[in-house]
């Protein structure tokens, strides 16, 4: 069925069933990261896939249901093979699923690249709780179902789950973690097994015994992300859920000295990326805009033959950035150069925004061992066009 | 006949239709507790919070119900249908061991009687059908009974299927060669031959778990063990044991449609080898339900493609049943209902099957309701559906009167819409977020989830049409059926009378090549 389909049916469904609770979902949601995205892509184009196979499969039984019937006059015909046809619909759905395999297995590959995280959590499911432990801050604390949970699933004091904003999906002590950062869990079991979950922070990982499973997560907004243990772990197991906090890097850095742990210093920890779209296409760039842009303008187009560093490279007749006449000199020629390119180097003009040439050539300038000060604005650049 | 012949008939159930009856009473028993037992874990899911059953008991019926339904119901209903008709389809008087069928069927009801009774001494495992270490070592007394009663199901289920293909391979009629037999014939060939090579895993699995309780052996846990090791055991059963379940319902269904297209099944060859390579590939996709468990990245690949390679040839016989529709002569009774229904809902079981062989994105429905709903649509209006076209298919030929026609189609149409209100929405639920297997839900899945059992209720209730249907049937009350009462049915069953005698084929048929599934 397809997703306006399924809503139809489930608006259906929900006009006969009162009372309807206000936050139903009933697809897959987009997430808070970036992997979490590519996932609800891959799951998307899959569904997508399947159901137009199933349309297409139900329509010609449709057909053929309303016209080869016998009541209508309908002859069976004789034809029982068609190894054209046969060869065809083996080796198109083959084609179809490789086409969706490829990304499939680079998303599991990014996925499973637990290296170079900014803060490594250690989780530990038991029956029926989780602990968790920042071995770099020191700090470890036990999260469990928030008791407002407990007296509303046994009716406690006429407390009832309807009162609750987060009936089974509130805890004492939430995990806290800083938006941005890449964060990597080490998750074991202290018993059986349990898997951890938070939906919009990505898939589950299996908590098993003697054991340690990787996985990671960097979150791109701050808020509050509720989950819950995902497999089979005995009588307490829908009541072991999992909340976490995702907060800015100042918040989190004064929310692990309340927990008496050590953070790590505030530069360690990553700051928002930027977004090289939005600045390219601005009319004015501040210094701070202009070199982050600059940056990355460098590091994608001018570095592959000047350099990360600004170097050059001699023996291929790529000059040096770094103290040279170009870019310590008059700034007009510099722009004048990115725009139309010089003997070996291309004209980028073309290709480059007046922020993303402005900014390019303002890093250059103050940045890979210079430091001449001035900064060009794409006013200066729309002049030399 | 005197009391002690009666007794040694159903002792040894020598006779093939006796065994077939006997194993298709069993299931539908089964069936009947199996639901019952899901209708009290709908009831629990009714609306948020603990009302019904304590979440320890929850759990026994979320086992009871998995294991009941697969070896008690679907299993012993393929068997029974095996049993009952492949000696017919195939021109032999009988199973190739006649009197072995009794001794291997009374294992059963011994075993399920021992399943059920675990609840009551201690407590059935709180695992689910998949029976995972450390937990299932906290059952109580009930642990070793418990082993106990699925080992004695791998024993039966290893020996009725190496009757049932030794009767397939041996049997046959002069004519009737490997390549011209029904396809139910040769499903059951594949079928046989995964249930003989996995039903001693899942023992041997079994008695290592008892090994470690009663004998301190370590294999699953310890220093020297290993949780995983037990879930690579038993999905090496475990995925094989979904394809055992319903092989035979693609048999079903490929004579059924033929029948009521009145023409022949389009690509017979290329259903024998889809079926073929889809009993192979079975044995190496089995991790595919372990994509959670953090396997390295090359198993998750591996596992990742096999599987989706493993939808192509199930993908082949779907298009071959819509081609045996297409410019056919078809009218529409109960089997053909039941058939059609089945193509469509399979395939919808297939497609989030396929949707959850992307390993990344398996990660998110991987123990949801998503997963509930995939193998339900494959079972239920898979299998299920599959047995219930067979059932009214057959019954004629079995008593000798017709059904009512009236009441089939009331059972079809309300059984069509209450199974999809009731199997549908858990796909919501899945993508939603609620995880399978919980007794108790936060707020945000309240609606569908009422949804879901009224229509649990209504559609369980709707078989009782079904269930008087066929009791009807079977007292004899009804129009007489003639021989063949479908015009466009072929197969040597036909050829005998309605009710078919007692006794048949004690001397093979001469075969006629339009009784043939593929005659050149
Ligand atoms: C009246 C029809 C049925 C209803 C309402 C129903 C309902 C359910 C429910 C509510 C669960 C528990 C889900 C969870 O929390 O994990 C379940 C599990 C299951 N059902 Fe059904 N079911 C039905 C028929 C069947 C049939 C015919 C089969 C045939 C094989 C079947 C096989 C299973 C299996 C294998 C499980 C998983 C058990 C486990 O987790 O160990 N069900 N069903
Ligand atoms: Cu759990
Ligand atoms: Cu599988």
């Amino acid at each position: 069925m397809s997703v306006s389909a399924g809503r139809w049916f489930a608006l259906a469904v929900l006009a006969v069933c009162a009372p309807a609770h206000a936050d139903w979902q009933m697809n897959l949601s987009p997430g808070a990261t970036a992997m979490t995205r590519q996932v609800w892509d891959l799951h998307t184009a899959m569904l997508v896939i399947c159901a137009l196979t199933a349309g297409g499969v139900v329509a010609v039984m449709a057909w053929s249901i309303v016209r080869h019937r016998k009541s209508r006059g309908a002859r069976p015909a004789d034809f029982h093979e068609s190894i054209g046809i046969e060869i065809a619909w083996t080796v198109l759905p083959f084609l179809v699923l490789a086409a969706i395999a490829i990304p499939a297995a680079s998303t599991l590959v990014t996925l499973y690249d637990t290296d170079n995280a900014d803060v490594t959590i250690q989780v530990t499911g038991h029956q029926w709780l989780w602990e968790y432990r920042y071995p770099e801050a020191g700090v470890h604390f036990y999260s469990r179902l928030a008791d407002s949970s407990r007296a509303a699933e046994l009716g406690i004091d006429g407390a009832a789950p309807d009162q609750l904003a987060h009936y089974l999906r509130d805890v004492d002590k939430p995990l806290v973690v800083p938006v941005h950062a890449k964060i990597k869990l080490e998750i074991t079991s202290a018993d059986v097994i349990h898997s951890w979950w938070v939906p919009a922070l990505g898939g589950k990982k299996d908590a098993i015994p003697g054991r340690v499973n990787k996985k990671w997560f960097r979150a791109d907004t701050v808020g509050t992300y509720r989950g819950q243990c995902a497999e089979l772990c005995g009588r307490g197991h829908a009541f072991m859920p999992i909340v976490v906090k995702v907060v800015s890097k100042a918040d989190y850095l004064a929310w692990l000295q309340q927990q008496g742990g050590q953070g790590p210093a505030a530069a360690d920890l990553p700051d928002a990326p930027a977004d090289f779209d939005a600045l390219a296409r601005r009319d004015t760039l501040n210094r701070e805009q202009a070199m982050t842009l600059g940056k990355h303008v460098y590091k994608t187009l001018c570095a592959a033959c000047h350099q990360r560093d600004g170097a050059g490279l001699d023996a291929a007749g790529y000059p040096a950035l770094t103290g040279s006449d170009v870019a310590t000199g008059p700034i007009a020629e510099h722009i004048r150069q990115v725009i139309y390119g010089k003997n070996a180097m291309p004209a980028f003009g073309g290709q480059l925004s007046n922020a993303e040439i402005a900014a390019v050539v303002t890093y250059e300038r103050n940045a890979l061992g210079n430091s001449v000060g001035d900064q060009a604005t794409t006013a200066d650049v729309e002049g030399q066009r | 006949m005197s009391a002690r012949n009666r007794l040694s008939r159903w002792l040894w159930l020598a006779n093939h239709k006796d065994a077939g009856a006997a194993y298709l009473v069993l299931a539908a028993a089964m069936f009947l507790v199996g639901s019952s037992l899901s209708l009290v874990i709908r009831s629990e899911l009714f609306a948020p919070g603990i009302q019904v059953v304590d979440p320890a008991v929850y759990n026994q019926l979320v086992t009871l119900h998995g294991l009941i339904m697969i070896f008690g119901g679907i299993m012993a209903a393929f068997v029974g249908f095996a049993n009952m008709m492949l000696p017919a389809m195939l021109g032999a008087p009988g199973l190739w061991a006649k009197r072995a069928s009794g001794p291997v069927f009374w294992m059963l009801p011994v075993a399920f009687a021992l399943l059920l009774v675990t609840p009551f001494i201690g407590g059935a495992p709180q695992t689910g059908w998949t029976m995972y270490p450390p937990l299932i070592m906290q059952t109580g007394p009930a642990l070793p009974v418990f082993i106990g009663a699925v080992c004695l199901t791998t024993v039966s289920g290893f020996a009725s299927s190496a009757n049932i293909l030794a009767t397939i391979v041996r049997c046959r009629a002069p004519g009737m060669a490997m390549l011209r037999m029904p396809l139910f014939a040769w499903t059951w060939v594949v079928t046989a031959f995964l249930i003989m090579a996995v039903m001693p895993v899942l023992a041997g699995t079994m008695l290592m778990l008892g090994a470690d309780r009663f004998l301190g052996t370590g294999f699953f846990g310890g220093p020297d063990g290993s949780a995983l090791l037990y879930q690579h055991l038993f999905w090496t059963f475990g995925h094989p044991e979904v394809y055992i379940m319903v092989l035979p319902a693609f048999g079903l269904v490929s004579t059924i449609i033929p029948s009521f297209a009145r023409k022949r099944l389009f690509g017979y060859s290329s259903m024998v080898y889809a079926t073929l390579s889809i009993g192979l590939l079975s044995f190496i996709v089995w991790s595919h339900h372990m994509f959670t468990t953090g396997q390295p990245l090359a198993a998750e690949l591996f596992f990742m493609f096999s599987t989706m390679i493993i939808s192509v040839p199930t993908g082949v016989k779907v298009f071959n049943w819509v081609a045996t529709m297409w410019r056919g002569a078809m009218t529409f009774e109960a089997p053909m209902l039941f058939a059609t229904a089945f193509v469509v809902m399979f395939m919808i079981g297939g497609f989030s099957g396929l949707m959850s062989s992307l390993a990344p994105v398996d990660f998110q429905y991987h123990d949801t309701y998503f997963v509930v709903a995939h193998f339900h649509y494959v079972l239920v209006p898979g299998s299920i559906f599959s047995m219930v076209a067979a059932l009214y298919y057959w019954m004629p030929k079995w008593t000798g009167v017709m059904y009512s026609e009236a009441l089939a189609r009331i059972h079809f149409w309300w059984s069509m819409v209450t199974i999809n209100l009731l199997f549908f929405p858990m796909h919501f639920l899945g993508l939603a977020g609620m995880p399978r297997r919980i007794a108790d839900y936060t707020t945000q899945f309240t609606d569908f989830n009422q949804v879901i059992s009224i229509a649990a209720g209504a559609f369980f209730a709707g078989q009782l049409i079904f269930v008087f249907n066929m009791a009807r049937s079977l007292a004899r009350r009804g129009p007489a059926a003639p021989a063949r009462p479908w015009e466009g049915a072929r197969g040597l069953e036909w050829t005998l009378a309605s009710p078919w005698p007692r006794e048949t084929f004690a001397t093979p048929p001469r075969i006629a090549p339009e009784e043939l599934a593929k005659p050149d």
